[in-house]
């Protein structure tokens, strides 16, 4: 039929498709989920626990739950939880005590914070100014905000001071306050001069070598009985010291981690262009070592963020701890259930966002080796 | 009393402090022009935040019957909340004038710490809970019972003493925490819970069907709790002691809050010299003479007060019981007001 001497003409028969149990769903799900029996047994069991826990709580979270009403009435014989209680404290869980005409100032101050704080995560011409203004201006502008007593503004005391107000006031003064210190801890501690170095070696260690709570617990119940009578700290303040002080001893660690990490060749050469040591720290080394240690930074204060809880000991009402107290009011016992898991929710929205944040940071200051 | 205490108390004594808090408090709380009360951080009836975020309960109304009788304005005080272990470093160093936070009244507490109790605002004491269809109505009943306790705390061993006292056989459910024990009860694992009697009121509300449970009469310890001064400032002490005193005297003659103003014209010579009518009581201790009657006017009586915050009006529902005045078999008693 041919001729011999016509040439032979590749003709690629099509490919097949691939076997239909490699492809598509059923593909994914033999590759990830059924492979090998061990596999197999695991997606299984996972399945059964997700589908044993998942609708009950969900019933419990939403469709069972009450909102509706004003008192524990309204979930009396409900299966689900009881929003109602939340819903009824909302206010005292996010302000404490605060006079309820005067509200917005903590609203502000914190939304002045944000929103600075967030627009220095987006690039602008602004950003060195808005940097600036949150370290400086802003804490006392926040400062009278919240306690005011000037401009017209009612006084607020600390005592009423309540709720998230409190937990976001502690948090943020702890963090904003220990970065500085924990930083010159940090350069004392490296320091040659003997007493600069011994100091310093000496406050890490001590502070680092006992629990927060027992910091807090010092704080409130010894420190008043050795100070002149009628001499009383605000509880606040003193809270607002022991967690500072505690959170640089950390803070100091993560920034020499970071100083270590900084090759000698980059000391060398500061100092061979003639820099004083200020300079040195301030243009060439720390901008490289703070830069190598932003994911423990964050971490130390995400890990603050939560400790705040601990300034219950010292009878101030962060958010957990208003919460507790809430369902001790005879008319909410028993909705510590409710109350808790609003408590997680609340940690995990703060939480979570700080560690995008660190992200975003981390990405824009990146200038690693591995470009 | 632990080294701790004993230390710091040493130490305050070498700093001088307690020298420098017996200065006369009456005074500073007028130049101040508010009482500060220690109360505690929450207690269901006794102290407790509301949906508004006042302090309300027992444990407050005393704090605000101070403050009607030293100013005659019962919202002349503030609250400083203290958890149990702070509360007596902030009296003593003089952070609150006054403490109304639940605390029993002990020999050692009122002797040698540097404070003094006033008096007894609230007869606690342990108490056992049941469920109604046992069909028991004593704790004489209990023998052969199975019984919910936190372990490890003085109610397990007061619940042993008081069985063997009665040569009764039971069994113990010990749990490591209260709201175990409170659950192991709820789900039927013994048929007896046991806490202090106010604490039996609190957890009945939280428990699946509250109606379904009662609260056994005998009270098998003595818990007083009271409101505490520091000690050596006689002229404060009197005053809180008798603002308490005030009330539960009205309670005996019958003067509450809605009758105050007719009672003030009444025949009973007790009575007008309760509320200022006749005599000048009110001036040895430094206070207006109408000093019980602002009492009384503003916060009621001391059954009003027990009614409203941990009684029949209140979601605890807590039997007079113990509480109840001494004309009625309870153990509420005031001095003679002469």
């Amino acid at each position: 039929m041919s001729n011999a001497s016509d040439p032979i003409v590749f003709t690629p028969t099509p490919a097949q498709p691939p076997p239909a149990n490699t492809v598509g769903v059923v593909g994914w799900l033999r590759a990830n989920l059924f492979n090998g029996w061990f596999n197999s047994l695991l997606t299984v069991l996972s399945v059964y626990l997700l589908y044993v826990t998942i609708p009950p709580l969900l019933d419990w979270l939403f469709l069972s739950a009450t909102v509706s009403g004003t008192d524990r009435s309204a979930c009396e014989g409900a299966d689900g939880a009881c929003w109602t209680f939340i819903k009824m404290r909302f206010n005292q869980i996010l302000f404490g005590f605060y006079p309820d005409g005067e509200q917005w100032r903590p609203i502000a101050t914190f939304v002045i914070g944000f929103g600075a704080l967030i627009s220095t995560v987006f690039p602008s011409k602004a950003r060195k100014w808005t940097v600036l203004f949150l370290l400086t201006l802003y804490p006392v502008l926040a400062f009278f905000l919240l306690s005011g007593g000037y401009f017209g503004l009612e006084e607020v005391e600390t005592a009423k001071w309540g709720g998230l107000t409190v937990t976001l006031v502690v948090s943020v003064t702890g963090i904003v306050a220990s970065f500085p210190i924990g930083i010159v801890l940090a350069l004392g501690r490296r320091s040659n001069m003997p007493i600069v170095r011994s100091a310093c070696v000496v406050f890490i260690e001590v502070v680092r070598g006992v629990p927060l709570i027992s910091v807090l617990f010092m704080a409130s119940v010894m420190l008043p009985l050795f100070l002149p009578e009628g001499m009383n700290f605000n509880k606040l303040l003193r809270a607002l010291v022991g967690v500072t002080l505690f959170t640089a001893a950390y803070m100091a660690e993560v920034v020499r981690g970071g100083l270590q990490a900084v090759p000698k060749g980059q000391y060398e050469g500061a100092a061979a262009l003639g820099l004083r040591y200020w300079q040195m720290m301030i243009l060439i080394i720390l901008p490289q070592a703070l830069k190598l240690v932003i994911p423990s930074i964050v971490n130390s204060f995400i890990s603050l963020f939560k400790d705040t809880t601990l300034v219950y000991i010292v009878g101030l009402f962060d958010v957990l701890e208003i919460i507790r107290v809430s369902t001790k009011d005879a008319n909410w016992i028993g909705f510590e259930k409710e109350g808790y898991v609003f408590a997680a929710f609340m940690f995990w929205i703060f939480c979570f966002a700080m560690s995008r944040v660190s992200l975003r940071i981390e990405k824009r200051l990146d200038t690693s080796h591995r470009k | 009393m632990n080294k701790l205490s004993q230390f710091t108390i040493g130490a305050m004594l070498a700093l001088g402090s307690v020298t420098a808090a017996q200065a006369a408090t009456l005074d500073d709380v007028k130049e101040k022009g508010f009482v500060q009360c220690g109360v505690s951080t929450g207690l269901a009836g006794f102290s407790a935040p509301d949906d508004k975020g006042n302090y309300s309960g027992l444990d407050v109304d005393v704090c605000k019957a101070v403050a009607a009788a030293v100013f005659g304005d019962a919202t002349k005080v503030k609250f400083t909340p203290l958890t149990a272990k702070e509360r007596f470093t902030a009296l003593q160093s003089g952070e609150v004038d006054m403490l109304s936070r639940n605390t029993t009244w002990t020999l050692n507490r009122d002797t040698a710490q540097g404070l003094s109790f006033t008096g007894v605002t609230y007869y606690d004491g342990q108490g056992f809970m049941v469920r109604k269809d046992l069909g028991i109505k004593s704790a004489k009943e209990l023998a052969g019972a199975s019984v919910c306790t936190e372990t490890g705390t003085t109610t397990e061993l007061n619940l042993a003493d008081y069985f063997k006292t009665h040569g009764m056989e039971y069994t113990v459910v010990a749990l490591g925490s209260n709201s175990e024990a409170v659950a192991a009860y709820d789900s039927g694992r013994c048929d007896v819970y046991t806490t202090d009697a106010s604490g039996l009121y609190a957890t009945r509300i939280a428990l699946e069907d509250p109606t379904a449970h009662m609260v056994l009469p005998e009270i098998i310890s003595k818990e007083p709790l009271g409101p505490v001064v520091r000690q050596g400032d006689s002229q404060w002490f009197n005053v809180v002691k008798w603002s308490l005193y005030a009330m539960v005297a009205a309670e005996e003659y019958g003067v509450t809050m809605a009758n105050v103003d007719e009672m003030k014209e009444s025949k009973n010579p007790e009575v007008k010299r309760l509320l200022g009518a006749e005599g000048e009581f009110g001036t040895p201790m430094g206070l207006p003479n109408d000093w019980a009657y602002q009492i009384v006017k503003q916060l009621g009586n001391y059954g009003e007060a027990f009614e409203r915050n941990v009684g029949e009006g209140s979601p605890l529902k807590i039997d007079r019981g113990i509480n109840a005045l001494w004309t009625e078999g309870g153990l509420q008693y005031a001095p003679p007001f002469r």
